[in-house]
């Protein structure tokens, strides 16, 4: 679900050394100019496998870390339904996570290296989900914002040039769709419940409004390499163009709702067509992914108690894969002795 | 910190047949110890939503693939063989049922 916009290239991209690769990188840019996707084995340039590893792993830790905030209220969701829908929801951000990891690992990095990236607090995740989830009503909002602005980003990537990524993001953006309409579910509960209810979605969307438009990473005058993906059809909008559609689409359901959008800046431009929209605080974005947003430590802290706690079970997997696998060969070889001695007993039966 | 899953855990291929009468299709991948854990995985990881109704899980390294390098050599043959289709051929329009 939740991809965002960090705005980071493996490497500086260099242009390819020596005639050969010139060559090369021309063919291969000519393809992705055809529209043609680019699949695992064919050749790339270097900063684009990297580009696309570092994408697609932070890609996918947020999905395991975007498990954290909402499995917070599983054990408290007000009915068994939510409850059932709420599980259905975080086991789909794990599902989503292993299509990705699936599919960086096409572009030869291991899974055991990433996830060691991930526990190591190397590799970047959304800053979104450093913030806590304080009411059921968090919930509700980051289905309807939250996913909905990683739907924004994410439906452009279901066409990009890298073939295993695309088809990864196809299926999540099959799946991500209930996922929004959930959270929009529960916010319009809250929305026309009692007054406290109603209350509790507005400070739901207080905290969550800013911190969902900078999902989309920073504005295109920050964002250096946006060309040099876009190029690569990697990305296709810019920063800017998607945060500005999801404002647009997003305004009229909050009206929906009853609920106040928190940015008095907010308002209709009858002549541009789109919503204006007050300044973002981006020091508190860069705050954030410099792992100082108000759960950075608590998120890394449980991603790691669960591996470790969990490494038993995989030993113990491992270890009963091991033994079935010695068995089958004691098994099969004691079966080839037997053949061979019933072989040469009906042959020594001929010659007597 | 403790060894993640994929070091020891071989990755699989996964291909799921969505109903019955279609051919199985490649979905994605997944680590697992062995390949009956894999088809436990592939159920959860990729028919939550009924996707499938049979699932094929093959050790990845047990897949030999062609060469995209090659692929112009290995596919050209089939290039210049139009007569291979039926519209290769004309047929006067009162002639039926051809």
């Amino acid at each position: 679900m939740y991809t965002q916009a960090l705005d980071s290239l493996g490497k500086e991209c260099e242009p390819g050394e020596g005639a050969d690769e010139a060559r090369l990188e021309a063919r291969f840019q000519s393809r992705v100019d055809a529209d043609e996707k680019i699949e695992p084995k064919d050749w790339m340039p270097e900063a684009y496998r990297q580009t696309l590893i570092r994408q697609i792993s932070q890609h996918a830790h947020s999905e395991i870390v975007g498990m954290l905030p909402e499995g917070n209220w599983i054990s408290r969701a007000p009915t068994l339904r939510r409850k059932a829908v709420l599980i259905a929801k975080v086991q789909d951000e794990g599902g989503h996570g292993m299509y990705l990891y699936s599919a960086a690992e096409t572009l030869g990095i291991s899974r055991a290296e990433m996830l060691q990236q991930l526990l190591t607090g190397a590799a970047k995740y959304s800053s979104i989900f450093n913030y806590p989830t304080l009411t059921w009503a968090d919930v509700g909002a980051i289905g309807w914002l939250v996913d909905g602005a990683a739907i924004m980003n994410q439906i452009p990537i279901c066409r990009c040039s890298y073939g295993p990524y695309a088809r990864a993001m196809v299926r999540i953006c099959k799946e991500e769709s209930f996922h929004q309409r959930q959270g929009f579910e529960i916010m319009l509960s809250l929305a026309r419940g009692t007054s406290a209810q109603h209350e509790m979605a507005q400070d739901a969307l207080n905290r969550w409004w800013w911190p969902s438009l900078m999902m989309f990473g920073p504005s295109d005058a920050q964002s250096r390499h946006t060309e040099q993906s876009m190029r690569w059809k990697i990305k296709r909008f810019t920063n800017d163009e998607l945060r500005q559609k999801f404002i647009d689409i997003t305004a009229p359901q909050a009206a929906f709702l009853g609920l106040s959008i928190p940015d008095p800046h907010l308002s209709w431009d009858e002549g541009s067509g789109h919503f204006r929209f007050g300044a973002i605080d981006w020091s508190e974005f860069q705050a954030v992914l410099k792992g100082n947003g108000p759960c950075n430590r608590e998120r890394l802290e449980a991603r790691r108690k669960a591996n470790d706690e969990g490494a038993w079970v995989r030993e113990a997997a491992a270890a009963y894969a091991l033994k079935q696998r010695a068995r089958a060969s004691a098994h099969a070889s004691a079966e080839a002795v037997t053949a061979a001695r019933a072989q040469s007993a009906a042959t020594q039966g001929e010659h007597s | 910190m403790a060894a993640s899953p994929s070091d020891d855990w071989p990755l699989f291929e996964v291909f799921i047949r969505s109903r019955s009468g279609l051919e199985h299709k490649h979905v994605g991948s997944l680590h697992a110890a062995d390949a009956r854990m894999a088809v436990e995985h592939a159920r959860d990881v990729y028919t939550r939503r009924q996707e499938g109704v049979s699932i094929w899980v093959v050790r990845s390294t047990d897949i030999i693939a062609s060469d995209p390098e090659e692929a112009d050599a290995l596919f050209e043959p089939a290039r210049d063989k139009v007569y291979r289709h039926p519209t290769f051929y004309s047929i006067p329009d009162e002639v039926k049922n051809l």
